[in-house]
């Protein structure tokens, strides 16, 4: 056990766990906003140090190539959206949706889901895989409520009950596969790890493993926004702060995947006779159908932008589904993509609904005459996340398009199909939203464009040229998940 | 610890104690008053509490009667007191609950326990016998747990449900012998429904996330035309 290596696992969990403890009682929210972002950048430190210095595994800790890009992913995140946080919130303070008192909560709240997603990374245990997602759960249904509006309160109400729901049957899904592995493993601790789970997979009672997976798919697949339990997504990201709504949108839902993706290769080693992909292709046609239908009748930004989430879910659940090489390589990518555009998204959207003081469509007119740079952002934001070259995501889509149609043409038809639909959803919304007369009424806001030009950056330079150790690095995980 | 599981004595208690678990679901679901809902809720606590008390007997695991100790202290009393407070303050403790007939959701729970009892005693079917009947009845009282809140529209209803949801993941999870961190895990629920009764109590929340009524929440979307 070489001492820094280990340190840092731990530290990505305790720095954030520290820090929120620090934050429920700092006064000031100036102070307490430098030290959500001190945090923040402790935390990426501590991830980035696991690069170098790759730790042995533990009866409870695991890194591996496939969480450490996660864990990479969710510090980075977790870091912009901070910084990002820091200006929204000021704005807020000075109309007085929120009160210092609530800040106090909401910085603690911030770390305490970071302490939650990182654990479930991080873990080699699947009852703290399950822990984890649960405290990130409850925090940021808390943050939801934070404006104690009717509607935010309704939305927080939601996610607390159809996410409990969620996660109760994937804890009864969890229960299933430990019976699954016991007769193998042992009484014990040993059973609930997943290591050896995939290394003994072959020797599980498949039948318990089939049934333990529906479970599985069915709770996280709450927690990741999959149609049909996707109804609390779109309320919570609509009602609650923005901050939130990234880090919802942009880390959350990943590692509520992650979470089944683990499980799927534990099943894909196993003699278990239902076909994970065949489910998650289902799934994943279903929420992009549905999801592309729903993003034309939308009125609210910010809910659009929460449907076109659940549409990319949908995308990547599909893409893991296929699975093969090219897909998982398009899957991870998509992931990545995703999170980076869509929270950029929520910033700019954010600063945008600030400047204008509403979040309805129709009374957001002509942005780039207006707030040049917000307008403009969001242009390149939507042209992203709808596909358009030379952004990331339509790399991710392109090889997602060409991987299944040299294996299921018809299922390649209808995923095309299904992205075109919303593709031009969005450019619709974004014309009117972008172009024309800009609307009356207008506040002053202060934007950041760091963490959105940033996101929007690595976006465009990995559509541009996907730089090779990215690529060894996403085909390597792509064997791994089979 | 075999030859008190072998014991058949021992694994008749433990099935008993499941089934009255199920049975207990059942009654709730036709309870049409508030405050009856919370107090067959409490007794539902009351047989988990002994369920899992006798499974850290026969299991020999001590460990488990601090989750028996949680199911009888907080689940039965504590929550009960805080709901029946809730109901008064709120005045609608002699609220009748429109239940969408009666007939019709026990029906739909009778099919709901012959469907988890089909499934798992198939697919469990290699585990041992403590393990098997105790997962497949612990599935029947989620099911039923889902079914109540599905079927009601109040808060402390859909609560109760959820709570007799999370009593049968409990039961599941002291079945399945030697689990790690059951009782980690039932704290932590207990954490998760203290936080729910204390949102209800300090926002008023009546009636809330009925997907049905969708022209009522389209209103508080902002997204009525």
């Amino acid at each position: 056990m070489s001492g820094p290596a280990f340190d840092a696992v731990i530290a990505t969990i305790a720095i954030p766990a520290a820090a929120a403890a620090i934050l429920a009682v700092v006064p000031s929210w100036r102070l307490a906003t430098r030290l959500n972002v001190i945090a923040s950048v402790l935390t990426i430190a501590a991830a980035c140090l696991l690069l170098w210095h790759r730790p042995a595994p533990t009866a409870l800790f695991l890194i591996d190539d496939l969480n450490i890009v996660f864990l990479l992913l969710n510090g980075f995140v977790g870091c912009t959206t901070s910084l990002f946080s820091a200006g929204y919130i000021a704005h807020e303070l000075q109309t007085g949706h929120l009160t210092p008192r609530y800040l106090r909560f909401y910085h603690a709240m911030y770390q305490v889901m970071m302490v939650g997603m990182n654990l479930a990374l991080i873990t080699d245990n699947l009852g703290l895989m399950w822990f984890g997602v649960e405290l990130a759960t409850l925090s940021t249904v808390m943050m939801v409520g934070i404006y104690r509006t009717p509607a935010s309160i309704e939305a927080s109400w939601k996610y607390l009950i159809l996410g409990s729901v969620g996660i109760a049957l994937a804890l009864f899904g969890t229960i299933l596969v430990y019976l699954a592995a016991r007769p193998v493993l042992g009484i014990g601790m040993a059973a609930m790890q997943w290591t050896n789970l995939r290394h003994h997979a072959a020797a599980l009672d498949p039948a318990l493993l089939d049934v333990g997976f529906i479970f599985l798919l069915i709770g996280y697949g709450t927690k990741a926004g999959l149609v049909p339990m996707h109804a609390w997504l779109p309320d919570a990201h609509a009602e609650g702060p923005t901050p939130i709504s990234a880090v919802l949108s942009g880390l959350l839902l990943n590692v509520a995947l992650y979470a089944i993706l683990r499980f799927k290769m534990v099943l894909a080693m196993s003699h278990a006779t239902i076909e994970p992909g065949i489910l998650l292709i289902g799934v994943g046609l279903l929420s992009l159908f549905f999801a592309a239908l729903m993003l034309y009748r939308r009125r609210d930004i910010k809910r659009l932008f929460a449907y076109s989430s659940i549409e990319h879910m949908g995308i990547i659940a599909f893409a893991f589904g296929i699975g093969g090489p090219l897909g998982n390589i398009a899957g991870l990518l998509q992931m990545m993509m995703h999170s980076l555009t869509k929270s950029a998204i929520f910033f700019s959207v954010g600063h945008i609904a600030q400047a204008k003081g509403t979040q309805k469509i129709a009374a957001i007119t002509g942005l780039t005459t207006s707030h040049p740079l917000l307008g403009w952002t969001l242009v390149a934001g939507v042209a992203a996340i709808a596909g358009l070259p030379p952004f990331g995501i339509f790399t991710s889509e392109f090889l997602l398009i060409t991987s299944t149609f040299a294996r299921a043409p018809l299922l390649a038809v209808l995923l095309g199909f299904g992205i075109l639909l919303a593709f031009g959803a969005l450019l619709l919304r974004m014309t009117g939203l972008c172009f024309g007369e800009p609307s009356a009424g207008s506040y002053p806001v202060s934007a950041s464009s760091v963490p959105i030009v940033l996101h929007l950056g690595v976006v465009l330079l990995i559509g541009l040229a996907m730089p090779a150790f990215l690529y060894a690095w996403f085909a390597h995980v792509a064997t791994m998940l089979g | 610890m075999d030859h008190v599981l072998s014991s058949a004595t021992a694994l008749s208690i433990a099935h008993v104690l499941a089934g009255a678990l199920v049975l207990v679901s059942f009654m709730m679901l036709y309870q049409d008053r508030l405050s009856s809902v919370i107090n067959v809720l409490a007794l539902h606590a009351v047989v988990l509490g002994c369920a899992v008390g006798w499974q850290a007997y026969i299991q020999h695991a001590p460990a488990l009667y601090i989750t028996a100790g949680l199911a009888l202290g907080f689940k039965a009393l504590v929550i009960p007191i805080a709901l029946h407070r809730i109901v008064e303050r709120f005045g609608i403790h002699r609220e009748v609950e429109a239940v969408g007939g009666i007939s019709l959701t026990m029906l739909g729970g009778i099919g709901l326990v012959a469907l988890s009892m089909v499934v798992m005693l198939r697919t469990a079917a290699h585990a041992d016998a403590l393990a098997r009947e105790d997962v497949a009845l612990a599935l029947s009282v989620i099911l039923l747990g889902m079914l109540m809140m599905v079927t009601r529209r109040n808060a402390v209803s859909q609560i109760a449900g959820f709570m007799s949801l999370e009593n049968g993941l409990i039961l599941a999870a002291a079945g399945a012998q030697g689990m790690p961190l059951v009782v980690e895990i039932s704290v932590a629920f207990s954490v998760l429904i203290a936080f729910i009764v204390i949102g209800v109590f300090l926002f008023r929340i009546r009636e809330r996330f009925d997907t049905v009524d969708s022209t009522a929440l389209d209103a508080f979307r902002g997204e009525a035309s």
